[in-house]
């Protein structure tokens, strides 16, 4: 197996006018490989920097120092997100637009001639079970649906690596389901997903790999299994990771 | 090229998908019709003050439809997330504003060809005439505006955060240049040094939009413009355009999308 996605000792620093021009690290010296056809879970709590890593491999965010790359290029070149697909948190797509139309919009910034977008179109609106609603304005689109019209903007071009930034977030036991047996079918179609989740059970379930983050740190990495150890389940196993002192039942 | 078109095809979907132009377009010919419908001296003739209201109320909307469609596109794309998926495909950044401006532009462009060709009907009715290379100049002069209009705009949208402090500053600007512009090298003269420079700068650094202000070619009837004059008006615009597409170019560039 190869590393399709590579980060080198990866430091972010930012600076605000909200925090007095104070430089606050986002991400320090953060190692991190994804081979080729696993599931990847990137946990840490809110502010850990889990979306910052993100942002470095799309482009979004210059790193301060070190190297970040996808399928061997510097994530810098937007040649480098032409294999990828994102799907972003919380994202109320363009309202005026059908699902359909949304797609066919993106698999023209791909490139995809005409009669391949829509058999792509077609197999992809089946897969996130919109086919129904496809002539259907987004803004009439429940949460779920929408995040369901967004995982299928982020498959449009096949992409070989999928990055995933909390896709379950705010969605209902029915959405959060839905979307892990899409990511479940992805993972037996041999896709690479990287996928950031604060729902540890669902990891649990679907990752091959995790990685912790805490403070812009990478605290561990490893199998579900390696870093579950000695604990009941993953919950735990994180909690002690990043320091957290659950309280002991009298 | 196909990236651009494909960013400009959501913007023009964007204006005849939402109400703002259609609730323009049919107060402007309500009130044209209104107008028409009075007959002055008995003389069925008498179109001047007519064309001059619809011509007038023609720019308004047009100026309105420019400034709000430009101003709301980069901050709709940051505030609804969009721009994280968009910039996440192989899609640079100039290509995305290159794109916006194009679908805004061709979207005034489309919206003043329904005005035009309303107004065109409305002065046939009584005029019984048809000055089509008039209209030509005059709807193409006024596009070419919109156009850096447009691009301002766009630059501003950046600048400023909020579309509603862009929209006001933009209008402001827009009609300072349109109703004192011409004037500043006038003001200029009666100020002292160094106010006179920087009156006088600002006179020949900004777009003089006034310049594409040819109603009265159109109301009055006058003769053409030499065609000469007309494509150096339009390279004039042009060249506006560039430069603030290219300074908006580099305000994006590093701009965090987060």
């Amino acid at each position: 197996m190869s590393a399709i996605l590579k980060t080198q000792k990866l430091r972010v620093e930012f600076r605000s006018r909200e925090m007095r021009q104070a430089t606050k690290v986002a991400l320090n010296g953060l190692d991190l490989e994804v081979q080729a056809g696993e599931v990847f879970g990137f946990l840490g709590p809110n502010g850990a920097g889990k979306t910052t890593t993100m942002n470095v491999l799309l482009g979004f965010v210059q790193p301060t120092s070190g190297e970040a790359s996808l399928f061997g290029i510097d994530v810098r070149q937007p040649i480098a997100r032409q294999r990828i697909g994102y799907l972003p948190e919380m994202t109320y797509y363009y309202k005026f637009l059908t699902a359909e139309e949304l797609l066919r919009f993106y698999a023209k910034i791909f490139g995809l001639a005409c009669g391949e977008a829509d058999a792509r179109i077609d197999r992809l609106l089946k897969l996130v079970e919109l086919e129904h609603v496809r002539k259907c304005p987004i803004k009439s689109y429940s949460k779920g649906m929408q995040q369901r019209v967004g995982l299928a903007q982020a498959l449009i071009n096949n992409p070989d690596l999928l990055i995933l930034d909390e896709p379950t977030s705010g969605l209902d036991p029915l959405g959060r389901m839905k979307v892990r047996e899409i990511i479940q079918r992805l993972k037996d179609e041999g896709k690479t997903v990287f996928f950031s989740s604060h729902e540890l059970g669902e990891v649990e379930t679907v990752c091959d790999r995790v990685a912790i983050i805490y403070e812009g740190e990478l605290k561990a990495v490893g199998n579900v299994q390696d870093i579950t150890g000695r604990h009941a389940s993953l919950e735990k196993s994180f909690l002690e990771i990043i320091g957290f002192q659950t309280p002991t039942t009298p | 090229m196909k990236n651009i078109f494909a960013v400009a095809g959501i913007v023009i979907k964007e204006l005849y998908r939402r109400k703002d132009f259609y609730v323009l377009f049919i107060v402007t010919v309500l009130i044209c019709l209104v107008m028409a419908s009075v007959n002055i001296f008995n003389d069925a003739k008498i179109v001047r003050y007519l064309k001059e209201i619809c011509l007038l109320l023609i720019w308004v909307c047009s100026l309105v439809i420019a400034v709000t469609t430009t101003a709301r596109q980069i901050p709709a794309e940051r505030e609804n997330r969009t721009l994280l998926p968009l910039l996440a495909k192989p899609l640079t950044r100039p290509q995305l504003i290159f794109g916006k401006f194009l679908g805004c532009w061709l979207a005034c462009g489309l919206a003043l060809l329904c005005f035009y060709v309303f107004f065109g009907a409305l002065s046939a009715t009584r005029e019984h005439q048809w000055p089509l290379l008039d209209y030509f100049q005059a709807a193409t002069l006024h596009w070419f505006m919109l156009g850096i209009v447009v691009a301002m705009v766009l630059l501003g949208s950046l600048v400023f955060a909020a579309p509603s402090s862009n929209n006001t500053i933009c209008f402001v600007v827009i009609g300072g240049i349109l109703f004192v512009g011409r004037h500043l090298d006038q003001v200029a003269l009666t100020l002292h040094e160094p106010f006179r420079t920087v009156v006088y700068s600002l006179y020949f650094a900004i777009p003089h939009l006034e310049l594409f202000d040819v109603r009265d070619l159109v109301i009055h009837n006058w003769p053409l413009i030499p065609w000469l004059y007309f494509s150096l008006a339009l390279l004039y615009a042009l060249g506006y355009m560039a430069v603030f597409l290219v300074g908006t170019c580099l305000v994006f560039r590093r701009k965090a999308v987060n």
